[in-house]
């Protein structure tokens, strides 16, 4: 049938990042609205100290990602793709990138806020960038739930228009992202 | 009831030592009592809004210094509407059957120039122990600024039972950290 496209994939690093993010990032939002209702106890703290943890981790992939992208150009998307789509998916790459930035960075402040350093690991601490203030915490913690259904909606769509591109179209941008080398479905 | 008639016999022998030089007495919207715990590590800061303290000091005899500081319990602000709520209940003060705490000094000594320490009986629960703190003394505008700090581990007092009794959550050692004014220049 038609010409099968170059095979162009993300980087192996690239990669890695991508899916240690995906998962960092469902298991710290699971694990937040999970921790949030619980009553208050040592298993409390001890989850919340994991989840600030995490936080702090992912903020340093997604700078790491950045950084990389930087320097490591994305392959680009099918030709047969139309204008719009492409700027759609322009849009919420880049949209991701800012709530992945943006939600530890919220998280972390709340933590100063409420009076709670953030230690990396009990060990690294991040400076309080805020002075403890009741209502400016309560305030973060709005925006940091605010952020995070806003990512949970976009990923929703970033999956969803993954498996799109991979079962309906039967293109490639799926499997460039993926850690194993994968021929065309089908082929 | 029991540990009230005591203050009051304290208070009576602190104001009775005829000689020792007056200072005004303690301005608790001007003082502080804080302490500092470590929950996984990260040092939380929290403090207690009602305390009551009676003092004579005299630097130049120090030796007859005395200091009586009464806490009420509830009124600890630990950061957290939720972590106040815990922290005054059965496993933490138990406010309810031990509203107060008290310290009474029965010693106080001079360490060179403006500093000093203070010996005395710490009584938190129905625990009491004795404790040592370090303070200095200075002269701040029309005030006199006593300052100073001491560590206590809380399971000696019984502070965090049950499911908080280990301390890989909270750590045993705290620190209590005072900023008592008085009016007037010594």
């Amino acid at each position: 049938m038609s010409k099968e496209p170059p095979i162009t994939r993300y980087t192996r690093t690239a990669i890695a990042l991508h899916w240690l993010v995906a998962f960092g990032i469902l298991g710290a939002f699971s694990l937040g609205l999970y921790m949030q209702d619980l009553p208050i106890s040592p298993a409390k703290l001890k989850l919340y100290s994991y989840h600030k943890w995490a936080g702090v981790t992912i903020l340093l992939l997604v700078l790491a990602r950045l950084a990389w992208r930087a320097t490591h150009p994305p392959p680009p998307l099918p030709e047969t793709l139309p204008v719009w789509q492409r700027r759609a998916a322009q849009a919420a790459h880049h949209l991701l990138y800012v709530l992945l930035l943006a939600i530890p960075v919220s998280g972390w402040l709340m933590s100063s806020a409420k009076g709670f350093q953030t230690v990396w690991f009990g060990v690294l601490p991040l400076p309080d960038l805020l002075a403890r203030d009741k209502a400016l915490g309560d305030l973060l913690a709005l925006v940091h739930r605010s952020l995070n259904f806003s990512m949970a909606a976009l990923v929703s769509v970033h999956v969803i228009a993954a498996l799109k591109h991979h079962f309906l179209d039967r293109d490639l941008v799926l499997a460039r992202m993926l850690p194993l080398h994968r021929k065309r479905p089908g082929t | 009831m029991r540990t009230s008639t005591w203050l009051t016999l304290l208070f009576c022998l602190a104001g009775g030592s005829a000689g020792a030089a007056e200072l005004g007495p303690v301005l608790t919207d001007r003082s502080k009592l804080s302490f500092v715990s470590r929950q996984m590590g990260v040092a939380v800061d929290g403090e207690f809004r009602r305390f009551a303290a009676t003092m004579r000091f005299d630097p130049a005899k120090p030796e007859a210094g005395r200091a009586v500081i009464e806490i009420d319990m509830a009124s600890v602000d630990a950061g957290a509407a939720e972590t106040n709520e815990e922290v005054t209940g059965k496993n933490w003060f138990n406010v309810k059957q031990f509203p107060k705490a008290n310290f009474t000094s029965n010693a106080v000594k001079a360490m060179g120039s403006n500093r000093f320490e203070v010996a005395g009986k710490l009584t938190i629960r129905d625990k009491t122990r004795d404790v040592v703190a370090p303070f200095t003394m200075t002269q701040q505008g029309g005030f006199t600024v006593f300052e100073g700090a001491l560590t206590i581990r809380r399971a000696d007092f019984g502070i965090g039972q049950g499911v908080w009794a280990d301390f890989d959550t909270v750590a045993n050692d705290v620190q209590i950290r005072f900023r008592l004014v008085a009016a007037g220049n010594k």
